[in-house]
């Protein structure tokens, strides 16, 4: 397979259903915070059920924003997003961990506002945390567990709340390159056992193409879908991979030539 | 799954319990107890020895007559403690600083809830209520008088307006200083209004609430003392500072001086056995405690 197949749909071609209808739908959205300028502009996406979509943009593309509009934490100025049957979950870049609780009792404050029986709980969050591979981190707290543990710990958090929709928004970015990678594996193994479907958000390219099944790339101030990558790179993945990289060095192009959009001329010059 | 993908998980699960072993480290042995307790007992006798011997120079190089010497202060408190009058005075008036502080906290924390949350009622109050922070107590002492009389009621009205506003304003701080990811998370997890203020806001906000009944309870003692030693009557228990304006009446020095003492002695003991401890266990939880502790 050549680099070549994998590359270049426009963005609106793919619908991402098989008879069955999005987890995600996205139609039409536009965002502007208060009378400041537009955020997201017109962004229309499908996640399909079980899909791994990557969400890729450089500073300033909305890519939090559109994030936690999906979450239903904000509401878009217009257009609509819908999840399906599902309240999502959501992932940040920091960890947060409540601090006065054990890795453990995190999880089963998820589980208890969802309100699962209270003897079901520990076994649930045992089950859990076994899944992220922290089965003897149950009692320990927040800031005895290393960076990459509690981000784990957050994972597991989120799958406690039993949503079919993941939404993670750059959860590895405050992490060193091989704790990332180790966790790029471990989110991998974990998406095929649950099923769920993710929406992953990265300003890391490689990232994006190592995770993902798709990688949608977003404009800009303001926001907007500029085109679409299918990743048919089998796995286990490596980062590293020749393949990764050239599809990388593909979309880095257009990153890239996205960011320049914005270049003032006097800066150019200077 | 082939041989191989096993294989490769296997490995996976091995570097992942690699890199958990090596990010978290061993545990630091901590020092045993008794080395503990010397080294955090021993500055705070040095000090106290250097204010005794500061002390003493000065009565004997400067004014005899009007600044009693420690020897004379620690006759005047053994003889007291020996007529039972200081236990007595000690026990009365924190029973009085204790009930009244814990009212204030039971009345200033739903207020602070309050203030946190609604916005238009903070700000129409919170000047107010830092304002009141600032006036000294004491000034409520002949209004309390006027309306109680000399009894215990004036004692803890002016308790109540002296510790009341420092709760307040310590636990709308400690809500303000709740990191505002955790109510996101909270949101995510599907909390809103009560529950989300019952399982996120008010464990996140703990640590500046603590802060603030510490200073409430600072607020109380003083209060109080500065009520004693205006209100005071035969039918009223003598606390501390009834004692103090006893021996001020009685022009005995020592005797005022060892009142001093007292009341400082006991800011100190609730401070060192009931707040610092308290603060120390909910900050060591959150891993929020510095090594110098």
């Amino acid at each position: 397979m050549t680099v070549l197949d994998t590359m270049l749909r426009r963005s609106s071609s793919l619908t991402g259903t098989d008879g069955v209808g999005p987890a995600v739908a996205v139609r039409g959205v536009s965002k502007r915070f208060g009378k400041g300028p537009i955020v997201l502009d017109d962004v229309s996406l499908d996640v399909a059920p079980g899909e791994f979509l990557c969400l890729l943009g450089a500073s300033g593309c909305g890519k939090s924003t559109l994030l936690n509009l999906i979450a239903g934490l904000d509401k878009p100025t217009a257009g609509e997003v819908s999840t399906p049957g599902h309240r999502p979950s959501l992932m940040f870049q920091e960890p947060a961990l409540f601090p006065w609780l054990t890795a453990g009792q995190n999880i089963e404050l998820a589980l208890r506002l969802r309100n699962v029986a209270k003897k079901e709980r520990r076994d649930e969050a045992q089950r859990l945390l076994s899944l992220v591979r922290l089965e003897g981190a149950g009692d320990k707290r927040p800031h005895e567990l290393s960076g990459g543990m509690r981000q784990r710990v957050a994972l597991a958090r989120a799958l406690a709340q039993d949503s079919k929709v993941l939404l993670m928004d750059e959860p590895f970015a405050a992490l060193d390159a091989i704790t990332r990678d180790v966790l790029h594996d471990e989110l991998t193994r974990i998406w095929e056992e649950v099923g769920a479907t993710v929406v992953f958000v990265t300003h890391n390219v490689r990232e994006a193409v190592r995770l993902g099944q798709r990688v949608v790339l977003l404009s800009s101030r303001p926001g907007r879908v500029v085109q679409e990558f299918t990743v048919d790179i089998l796995h286990p993945r490596r980062i590293e991979s020749p393949e990764v990289a050239a599809l990388s060095v593909t979309i880095t192009e257009h990153l890239r030539t996205e960011i320049r959009r914005h270049a003032q001329p006097s800066m150019v010059l200077a | 799954m082939s041989a191989p993908a096993i294989e490769t998980d296997r490995g996976g699960a091995q570097l992942e319990a690699g890199l958990d072993a090596l990010e978290t480290g061993p545990v630091e042995a901590r020092p045993s107890w008794w080395r503990r307790t010397l080294s955090s007992a021993l500055p705070p006798a040095f000090a106290l020895l250097s204010i005794l011997l500061v002390w003493q120079v000065v009565e004997v190089t400067a004014r005899p007559d009007t600044l009693p010497g420690p020897q004379e202060v620690w006759a005047s408190l053994s003889g007291q403690w020996q007529a039972g009058r200081i236990q007595h005075a000690v026990l009365t008036s924190l029973e009085r600083g204790v009930l009244g502080f814990l009212l204030s906290a039971v009345i200033a924390t739903p207020i602070g809830l309050l203030l946190a949350r609604i916005t238009l009622l903070r700000r129409a109050f919170r000047p107010l209520i830092s304002g009141l922070q600032s006036l000294p107590s004491v000034a409520w002492v002949p209004a309390a008088i006027l309306w109680f009389q000399l009894n215990e009621s004036a004692l803890y009205f002016v308790i109540l307006m002296g510790a009341i506003p420092s709760i307040v304003n310590g636990t709308i701080s400690g809500l303000d200083q709740v990191p505002p990811i955790y109510q996101r998370v909270g949101h995510v997890l599907g909390a809103r209004g009560l529950t989300l203020a019952r399982y996120v806001l008010l464990p996140a906000a703990l640590p500046g609430y603590l802060g603030g009944l510490k200073q409430g309870w600072a607020f109380s003692w003083r209060s109080l003392m500065a009520a004693e030693l205006i209100v005071s009557s035969g039918d009223l228990g003598t606390g501390l500072g009834q004692l103090l304006d006893q021996s001020r009446t009685l022009g005995d020095l020592p005797g005022v001086v060892a009142g001093i003492i007292s009341i400082l002695l006991v800011g100190i003991a609730v401070e060192l056995f009931v707040f610092a401890p308290a603060e120390r266990h909910v900050l060591k939880r959150r891993g929020l405690l510095g090594a110098h502790h």
